[in-house]
């Protein structure tokens, strides 16, 4: 039997909200953000290891954290990427995305390196490196997320 | 702990997009294919582990459900393993441990992925990051092992170079597989002048985005005697995770997220079991799950195939090609055929394939010991399985 069959596609889609509780550590973090004027981290009492973005346990030692430090906004690049490429639902490339650690903390956060020209990708990649200090900067709408600020090269 | 061996391998043919079967038919053409490989029917089971990444890839919620049939699950004790990448790897771990532990005499291990159900992958992977602190910094896998990449680079002094020399090895291996999504003839020129996607990784450096299963049967040594001639006993097996966070693994040494702290202690675990003091020695092929060229090049550190750092020189070398004295990924690898939660059980079947001396075009030329690896996760979680020809 030789038979041609039309091979059919059921279309499909998923449309499902969600409201993820921030719980009490990251919402007293996004509350100072909102402020606009400094960071609060974390800060394990046996190991001294200090949280940035802040965590509510320290996986070290196992223990739970309930000790606040204030950090200031300058910090360093611990890593980056440069997208060069257009993914779907991410926004129009080009721009970097780098890890930063603020300066006193132990862990480093994900956020965009705005204020480099990008136009040139050789060019950007030779102002851009590891060890590269940068600075927050905060947004002038802020509605307290992590998304307040983006780093800056200082 | 019981001894046991892997007595048949099953895979499909992985391309974008299989039109011509549903998820559970997918799945079907591998279970069948590794029962056959071991002579067995589904009555000879004991046992069923199911594996599969995200289902946000097939757009069925829970798919170990639609799967169950045509895994050979029905009337069978199983379950579903998912740790992303990792699924496969982790799936045979699983397999390994019901075996080992005296429950069960003969397990299949069923992997399935349909990454082309849905236009971007990358769009679902963003959906693993912490929506709290991370995932509107347009994080997705990509991006985080670029991440890496430049973490690695600006450690170690890895070129670009020698990345695309790693691409052009795998695309070419993948020549000799059968069941191999991308075949490409390419220079180092090529790689460099690709598309970049996240710098430093490019195109040539990525791995495609692929539908496909395979499944593996492993049995206790009793079983494994009486129906297999040349079984691939397992040697040693290793697993282990790292922090969710990314950030948090640039606090010193030990965890930096260059050197990939959880795959060098899945390895080493894995390699203690086996007994492996010198892998460059004694190892006679790796498949390992390394979706971009830079992760090859950590990996060969973190395997102990050479130093911290020289990796790079490993592959400009040609040491891990398939005419060096260590060839690594024969099948392509990952940047051949990228079946997300199936990869990992790949490379646990190319391995076993080099071992029962059945890997054919790419068969390694007196294969005694293999090792299959898998990551997964954030670049999270990592197994490594040590397969041999002699029962340890």
């Amino acid at each position: 039997m030789n038979e041609t069959v039309e091979i059919i596609e059921i279309p499909g889609k998923w449309d499902i909200s969600f409201r993820y509780s921030a719980g009490l550590t990251a919402s007293k973090f996004f509350a100072e953000l909102k402020k606009g004027e400094r960071f609060l981290a974390t800060k394990c009492s046996k190991c001294g290891r200090v949280y940035l973005p802040p965590r509510s346990f320290c996986e070290r030692c196992f223990i739970k954290i309930d000790e606040w430090v204030p950090l200031g906004l300058q910090g360093t690049v611990e890593t980056f990427t440069l997208v060069q490429d257009k993914f779907e639902g991410f926004p129009d490339p080009p721009y970097v995305v780098a890890y930063v650690t603020l300066d006193g903390a132990d862990t480093a956060m994900p956020n965009f390196i705005e204020g480099l020209d990008l136009s040139d990708s050789k060019v950007a990649l030779k102002k851009l490196k590891i060890g590269m200090k940068v600075k927050a900067v905060f947004k002038e709408q802020r509605e307290g997320r992590v998304t307040d600020f983006v780093f800056k090269p200082l | 702990m019981r001894r046991v061996a892997i007595i048949g391998t099953g895979q499909t043919v992985f391309k974008t997009k299989r039109v011509d079967v549903n998820c559970s038919e997918l799945i079907f053409e591998a279970a069948r294919a590794a029962l056959d490989q071991a002579g067995i029917e589904k009555e000879d089971l004991d046992a069923v582990v199911f594996a599969s990444a995200p289902e946000a890839f097939e757009g069925v919620h829970a798919p170990d459900c639609w799967c169950a049939d045509a895994a050979a699950a029905i009337g069978k004790p199983s379950l579903r393993i998912h740790t992303g990448g990792a699924t496969g790897g982790s799936g045979a771990l699983a397999g390994f441990t019901h075996v080992a532990s005296g429950l069960f005499d003969v397990v299949l291990v069923a992997a399935v992925q349909r990454v082309g159900e849905s236009p971007d992958a990358q769009k679902i992977l963003n959906t693993i990051w912490d929506p709290i602190y991370e995932k509107d910094f347009a994080l997705n896998i990509i991006n985080a092992c670029a991440q890496m990449a430049v973490r690695y680079m600006n450690k170690y002094g890895m070129t670009e170079e020698q990345m695309a020399l790693v691409s052009v090895k795998n695309h070419l291996n993948a020549f000799n597989n059968p069941y191999a999504h991308l075949k490409l003839e390419l220079s180092v020129e090529d790689v460099l002048k690709s598309r970049v996607l996240c710098w430093p990784i490019k195109l040539f450096d990525a791995c495609p985005r692929s539908d496909g299963a395979c499944a593996v049967v492993l049995a206790s040594e009793s079983k494994a005697e009486k129906l297999s001639a040349n079984p691939a006993w397992v040697l040693g097996v290793g697993a282990s995770t790292d922090t969710y966070g990314i950030g948090d693994r640039m606090v010193d040494d030990e965890f930096d997220l260059a050197d990939i702290g959880a795959f060098v202690r899945a390895v080493r675990e894995a390699y203690k079991k086996a007994g492996i003091r010198n892998p460059r020695r004694e190892i006679s092929v790796a498949e390992i799950y390394a979706p971009f060229s830079n992760l090859e090049i950590a990996s060969y550190e973190g395997l102990g195939f050479c130093e911290k750092g020289q990796g790079g020189k490993l592959i400009e070398e040609g040491v891990t090609r398939m005419d060096g004295d260590l060839p690594v990924n024969p099948s392509g690898g990952v940047q051949a055929s990228n079946p997300i939660g199936a990869t990992g059980l790949v490379r646990v079947a190319e391995a076993a394939l080099q071992i029962m001396g059945r890997a054919e075009g790419r068969q390694v030329d007196g294969a005694k010991t293999a090792i299959a690896t898998a990551a997964g996760g954030a670049a999270q979680f990592y197994t490594a399985m040590i397969l041999g020809k002699e029962k340890p």
